[in-house]
């Protein structure tokens, strides 16, 4: 497979035909499947689940596999390079967006459910007819005091903590992937390959934390997604982030051993730089999720 | 080496293509591709169409005699979501996948593996979906809106619905990367962003509304499906949410989504509309700009769809003033239209009718949204028929009237043949004066006071329900003819020239043989 030949800088590389696309819509249906029949509690479920989960591995590493070896094959030419960072951008803004709609249901539930239910502005009468006595605070688990706790109290996870050490963790990986990009372009490859390796390890150690995080939430807190519209925001939020920086460290893991293999030169190594923009969207998010979750 | 280099030259060379189910389940190709989607569109067309018949049977007079309440229910909830998620969309897709890299000269789409994923996810989702209605208790019933407590109540197709939505909405975000990086990198040399056929210029800011608003409605149905099953109170005022925010989420994505739905049937409309005028598009860069600001001013709208449900002064004043501000590019549209063909030497093939019924059509829609949109006469429409007749008015003769009008301009450019243009023109006024019958006395309806989405109504209200249903049922048989008219010409007729019609039409798709080649454009045309 892995025969070299020129690229034709004017030819665009079509495939001629792909098994995968057509194997990931079955995979995405199995999983799909799964999870319905997992939350409806049939027990089926989670072996339907687990199968649309193998399938998703097998889609990712089959068809990435087959991209890979076009590249190292040399069939990518200027424009398809183009063509794959156009891609990576605007599905890095689909994600954007995504993120978007939890942060507009936390700053949607602070600017005007919980003051309304308070009697602020002209819903007065919701919260003499419906919660009487309810004041407004944040954080809050609503008029109701939901959550696992009897007397509905539950605490949150300060800011100057934890998750400031999660913040440095996750600045120090977007210095480090900074500094395996510019050895790579400089061709230095044993500083690339030790600042990758850094990089992937700090988000894993983030996932740890995080995870710890959450132990300590359900067990000590009584913070849990039942928690109210804080701990509905707060899981939303935290675990979407936190699957895509898993996301995000198996994109670096592979890179790396991809480097390892000799993968990328000084001049053409879009995959780095996809992997790298995207470490940074989750960089990003993170930051305003410290801000806006945590913090204040 | 040289091996694989010959190997491709000689495909390039001999229009070879693969066969059997392979070609398609495999397939690479945006004219394969184009072709399942349009052809699926089709099908769910039917289906939806054939939900909308049940309906129209039921309300064909008071009191419920055909189908059970809950049922109804279903209909009108899956008719919504299909029609939407299945037809149009799907249909746009398709003459997408067909015309962009025609008209622009790209050998195909950008990313063609990830082409053929975004199509074989709806096939799929569709499954899912549909398989719903066989479940104890049925398919959804609460609306596509979704509106929760409601929609939280649904019954096993509740998970069922969320995750096919997922699925199609993935679809449709790959489908709108494939279209953005196509048009952005693959255009040929010389062809700058102002020389762009309309139709690709429409389709790029639909691709850019689809990035931005499905991974909101994504979000939204997340948060539904966490509701009702993970213990979360987004929705749940007792934990500190609301349902309203759901509708300000949902609505957020739900208006971009019409003109998702829209602005590629301008773009059609845009391209037929001087070929039969035979005179060039009157104002080609305002209707850029005005394609562009109602994609713009789409984003700050969303809020005229729920203005009984309570919000503050400044906030109906905002989105009412908002919405109308759309009539302004709308009509810099409607008039380049009128003013293209004002003096042109017009004719009146198949997809030329379609496109002038598109334009007074859909304007009559256009001017019924405008009279929604002013917040305290929306009070009295909200939630009758009024708004059923507005939206069908804008989607079917507007959207789906566009979606034919393509179809009748580009059919020989796929079949290589010309069609039955008699019959078409019989599609066309049947259609035409049916749509009408269907949809216009439903204004009368909703002004008199009709509810929309209830399996029965008062007495009153017979006379136009029959009038509508007997509507409905001519359109919906009516467009067996488009199937029959299709098929014909897939398998015989005339051999269509390169050109097709006689009035000469501009573009690179008419540069190319018909049926176009299995591959075209490899090497690209220099555009002047």
């Amino acid at each position: 497979m892995a025969t070299t030949h020129e690229v034709d800088p004017n030819r665009y590389y079509v495939p001629h035909s792909s098994p995968w696309p057509i194997f990931g819509s079955v995979a995405l249906f199995v999983l799909a499947a799964g999870a319905a029949l997992t939350l409806e509690q049939t027990t089926l479920g989670p072996y339907v689940l687990g199968l649309g989960f193998l399938l998703l591995f097998v889609l990712f590493f089959g068809w990435f596999r087959n991209v890979v070896d076009e590249n190292q094959a040399g069939m990518y030419n200027a424009a398809v390079d183009r063509s794959f960072r156009m891609g990576m951008m605007w599905f890095i803004f689909s994600e954007v967006m995504f993120f978007a709609a939890f942060f507009g249901a936390l700053f949607y539930a602070r600017q005007f459910s919980l003051p309304w239910l308070s009697g602020e502005g002209a819903k007065a009468v919701t919260n003499v007819l419906l919660w009487p006595g309810f004041e407004a605070a944040w954080p809050s688990n609503g008029p109701a005091d939901l959550g696992p706790r009897d007397d509905g109290s539950f605490e949150t996870i300060p800011a100057f903590g934890l998750p400031a050490f999660n913040t440095l963790l996750l600045l120090t990986s977007g210095v480090t992937i900074t500094i395996a990009h510019h050895a790579l372009r400089a061709g230095k490859r044993a500083q690339l390959s030790l600042f990758l390796a850094a990089t992937w390890i700090l988000g894993f150690i983030f996932l740890g934390v995080q995870i710890y995080e959450y132990h300590y939430a359900y067990t000590d807190l009584g913070l849990t997604l039942g928690t109210g519209i804080y701990g509905s925001t707060f899981f939303m939020l935290t675990g979407f982030h936190g699957f895509h920086v898993m996301v995000g460290a198996i994109m670096l893991l592979v890179i790396w051993l991809r480097v390892v293999k000799g993968h990328f030169s000084p001049e053409r190594h879009f995959a780095f730089e996809a992997t790298a923009w995207y470490w940074h969207f989750v960089d990003v998010v993170w930051l305003i999720l410290f801000v806006f979750v945590y913090w204040l | 080496m040289a091996n694989t280099s010959t190997h491709v030259a000689h495909d390039a060379d001999h229009d070879h293509k693969p066969h059997g189910l392979k070609r398609w389940l495999f397939t690479t190709n945006h004219k394969d591709i184009g072709t399942m989607y349009l052809v699926f569109a089709l099908l769910m067309f039917f289906v939806g169409g054939a939900m909308a018949l049940v309906i129209r049977l039921e309300l064909f007079s008071p009191g419920v005699q055909f189908v059970d309440p809950g049922f109804y229910n279903q209909m009108l909830t899956m008719h919504a979501l299909i029609m939407i998620f299945g037809a149009v969309m799907p249909a746009f897709v398709g003459l997408a996948n067909w015309m962009i890299p025609l008209q622009i000269g790209a050998p195909d789409m950008a990313l063609p593996r990830m082409n053929n994923f975004s199509f074989w996810i709806l096939p799929f989702a569709f499954t899912l979906l549909m398989a719903t209605l066989f479940l104890p208790g049925g398919g959804p019933a609460g609306g596509w809106t979704m509106y929760p407590p409601l929609s939280l109540q649904g019954g096993d197709s509740f998970a069922l619905m969320i995750f096919a939505i997922h699925l199609m909405g993935a679809s449709s975000i790959m489908g709108a990367i494939n279209v953005i990086v196509t048009i952005m990198n693959m255009r040929a040399p010389g062809m700058t962003l102002l020389k762009l056929p309309l139709f690709c210029w429409t389709w790029l800011i639909t691709a850019y509304l689809l990035i931005a608003v499905m991974p909101v409605l994504a979000g939204a149905v997340t948060m539904l499906l966490t509701d009702h099953f993970l213990l979360t109170s987004f929705f749940n005022p007792a934990g500190g949410g609301d349902p309203v925010m759901f509708q300000h989420i949902f609505w957020f994505f739900g208006h971009p989504e019409v003109y998702i739905l829209i602005l590629p049937a301008f773009g059609i409309v845009s391209e037929i509309i001087p070929t039969f005028s035979r005179k060039p598009l009157f104002g080609y860069d305002a209707m850029v700009y005005a394609t562009a600001s109602i994609a713009f001013l789409s984003f700050v709208v969303w809020a005229h769809h729920m203005f009984t449900v309570g919000m503050p002064l400044a906030g109906q004043l905002f989105f009412m003033l908002s919405t109308m501000l759309i009539a302004v590019p709308t009509g810099v549209k409607v008039f380049n239209w009128t003013t293209t063909m004002w003096r042109g030497s017009l004719s009146f093939e198949p997809p030329m009718l379609f496109a002038i019924a598109f334009l007074f059509l859909f304007t009559i829609g256009g001017f019924s949204g405008l009279m929604l949109a002013i917040a305290p006469a929306d009070f009295q429409y909200h939630d009758t028929y009024f708004v059923v007749a507005h939206f069908h008015y804008v989607l079917v003769p507007g959207a789906v009237f566009a979606i034919m009008a393509g179809v009748y301009y580009w059919l020989p450019k796929w079949t290589g043949h010309m069609y039955d243009m008699k019959l078409a023109k019989w599609h066309f006024w049947l259609s035409t004066i049916s749509v009408n019958v269907l949809f216009f006395p439903q204004h009368f309806l909703g002004l008199a006071g009709m509810p929309r989405r209830i399996v029965d109504y008062n007495t009153q209200f017979t006379d136009w329900n029959v009038v509508s249903s007997i509507g409905g049922f001519v359109f919906g048989f009516s467009q067996l003819l488009f199937v029959w008219i299709i098929w014909k010409s897939a398998r015989s007729g005339a051999k269509a020239t390169a050109e097709v019609w006689d009035a000469q039409p501009s573009g690179l798709e008419w540069t190319v043989p018909s049926p176009a080649p299995y591959h075209t454009f490899d090497k690209a045309p220099e555009v002047r």
